[in-house]
């Protein structure tokens, strides 16, 4: 049998978010794959015609359901697992939406879950990080096991556009009524969003306030790029949740990562391993952080930032 | 008995570095500090505060592997969990059977709340209290940083990729913590002596009626790809000059 692939797109409501076009990248990594992307949505149309175009993509399946408007893990849940009995493969992104996600299934459908497939060796052999990236594993799923699995968005290039899937609809299965949408705050910015940016200008507890943390700000803009935070940053609320670059945060791989106080504890560095380029700004000339930059500056932040900002104009 | 059931995994602490078996058979553990995961501690440190605000009147911590795991549980103890439930086997479960573990114990228990890490440092995976909630046929709220109880409900703000998010599940549920949702008491001395004397209890698979199937084999374990070490540069002007030659700027 070969592989029949069901993607399950993450979306705001309005625009597919291009962490769907690695999971379509990742999954025509499996030679044969046919693949369909799914939607849930309180109005699925706009998120299905981007789904339907991202090369790779056979199919795309929507399902229109008010409690769909917020993804909430209780009601796509069972509505995927509704769907899975044709396919071999259940996948989503690592992203927290994937995260939350993705296990409920496994555990409906009885199955294993692969987390962060960094690569394919084939439909059942996974690549992927343990202990903070610090050992990777290959791991086997046996005996025709169905495999869920969440895809690992820094390892895979964003499928491009071109393709023209079909879309058909599907009969919403009824949520349950255990689990309500309040609110969410998600912080508007003009900055590049930080999983996807080419670069991304990073702050640590070295910089010691939230007012300092805006001097980062005025940098990131003067380069176009996103701002990170270390976990040490945002726990002393220098810096926002979502901001937060490692094992427990966001796993990014920029062309250019500027890490600034940060002094590069394993946590963190799993966080930025696939960075094309690092540089460390630190005045500590042993900080770890040294040991995998590209280009290392001891010295002052506090000296150093002001500068670049200077030279670059 | 309104009770909260805490899972707590113990794992290489999270100072070590951990090196690799030279066949590729596994990480080395051997003479490995080890530590009940950062983020079940966390998870602990919640069920206790929720217990001293009067809204719970029992905290059980409950973990599933071999019989080395019970130090971790008396820490648990010693930090103040009234009980503690060690389910022993010497087979690594994956998560699926851990939660089918933790389901039969939310039978015999009968907890309002469960409490887990948001993920356990040592295989990252991420998936035991979603399935957990799925095989309980219950909410889940997962990578908690404020938990708010009321009469059968929780209120809980979740950190997510595009900030906080709030959602309201009806009670029981399972609940998993990240981080920032508070800062585990450190354990006193005389709460170690008081720790010897509580309840620690000891479970099969087989009297919880598991039996764990592996789904997954691991054949290799590899180092991660190493990145070089680069140059230093002397200051702002050159490091820029470097940005440059390598089109970055
Ligand atoms: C389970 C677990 C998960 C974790 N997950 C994450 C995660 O996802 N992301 C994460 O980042 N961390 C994570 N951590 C925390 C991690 O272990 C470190 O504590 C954290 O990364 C340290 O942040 P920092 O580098 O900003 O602070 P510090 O370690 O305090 O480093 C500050 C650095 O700034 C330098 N400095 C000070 N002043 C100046 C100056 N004026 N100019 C230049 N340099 C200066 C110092 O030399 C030092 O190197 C996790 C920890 C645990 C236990
Ligand atoms: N063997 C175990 N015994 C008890 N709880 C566990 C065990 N494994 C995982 N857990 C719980 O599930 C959480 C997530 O683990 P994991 O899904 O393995 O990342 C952990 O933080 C623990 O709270």
């Amino acid at each position: 049998m070969s592989p029949n692939i069901l993607i399950v797109a993450e979306h705001n409501g309005r625009t597919l978010s291009v962490a769907t076009a690695k999971c379509v990248a990742c999954a025509a990594t499996i030679p044969d794959a046919h693949i369909t992307v799914v939607v849930c949505a309180a109005n699925a149309a706009a998120v299905a015609a981007q789904a339907a175009a991202v090369s790779g993509v056979h199919r795309v399946v929507t399902v229109e359901h008010p409690i769909h408007e917020h993804p909430l893990a209780a009601a796509i849940a069972p509505q995927i697992a509704a769907l899975a009995g044709p396919y071999s493969h259940v996948l989503g992104p690592s992203s927290t939406f994937g995260k939350d996600l993705m296990p409920r299934i496994a555990a409906l459908l009885e199955t294993v879950q692969v987390s962060d497939i960094m690569a394919v060796e084939s439909a059942t052999r996974f690549r992927r990080p343990i202990y903070a990236g610090n050992a990777v594993i290959t791991v086997e799923v046996l005996d025709g096991a169905k495999v869920v699995g969440t895809v690992r968005t820094a390892s895979f290039q964003a499928a491009g556009t071109g393709a023209q899937a079909p879309i058909e609809a599907a009969s919403p299965v009824a949520p349950p009524t255990h689990t309500r949408f309040v609110s969410v705050s998600a912080a508007k910015s003009d900055r590049p969003d930080l999983q996807t940016a080419g670069k991304v200008v990073s702050g640590g507890r070295a910089l010691g306030s939230a007012e300092s943390f805006q001097m980062l700000y005025r940098f990131a803009d003067k380069l176009h790029a996103a701002v990170g935070a270390s976990r040490a940053a945002v726990d002393a609320g220098y810096a926002p949740n979502e901001l937060q670059v490692g094992q427990t945060g966001k796993i990014i791989a920029p062309e250019l990562y500027i890490a600034i106080g940060i002094s590069g504890a394993i946590q963190h560095l799993t966080g930025i391993k696939d960075a094309r380029t690092i540089v460390a700004i630190n005045k500590d000339p042993e900080a770890p952080i040294f040991e995998v930059a590209d280009i290392g500056l001891v010295g002052d932040l506090f000296e150093i930032v002001p500068q670049l900002e200077q030279l670059i104009g | 008995m309104k009770r909260i059931l805490v899972g707590i995994k113990r794992v290489v602490d999270y100072n070590v570095r951990i090196r690799i078996k030279p066949d590729g058979s596994g990480v080395v553990t051997e003479g490995v500090k080890m530590s009940v995961n950062p983020f079940d501690e966390i998870a602990l440190e919640e069920a206790l505060r929720i217990k001293e605000r009067g809204a719970a009147e029992e905290v059980i911590v409950a973990t599933v592997g071999p019989a080395d795991c019970q130090p971790q549980l008396r820490t648990c103890l010693a930090m103040g969990a009234d009980r503690a439930l060690h389910v022993q086997t010497d087979t690594p479960l994956e998560p699926l059977a851990t939660a089918r573990v933790l389901r039969a114990l939310t039978e015999r228990e009968q907890p309002f709340l469960v409490l887990l890490g948001k993920q356990a440092i040592d295989d990252d995976n991420g998936q035991t209290g979603q399935m957990l909630a799925a095989l309980w046929e219950r909410p889940q709220a997962t990578f908690a940083s404020k938990v708010e109880l009321s009469e059968g409900k929780a209120r809980v703000t979740r950190e997510i990729d595009a900030g906080l998010e709030t959602i309201e599940v009806d009670l029981p549920a399972v609940v998993t913590v990240d981080l920032r949702l508070n800062e585990p008491r450190y354990v006193k001395l005389p709460d170690i002596m008081k720790a010897k004397k509580k309840p620690l209890e000891t479970l099969t698979l087989e009297a919880l009626g598991v039996t764990p199937r592996a789904q997954l084999k691991t054949p290799r374990y590899a180092p991660p790809a190493q990145r070089h070490k680069g140059v230093r540069v002397k200051d702002a002007a050159e490091l820029v000059a470097a940005l440059k030659q390598k089109g970055l700027l």
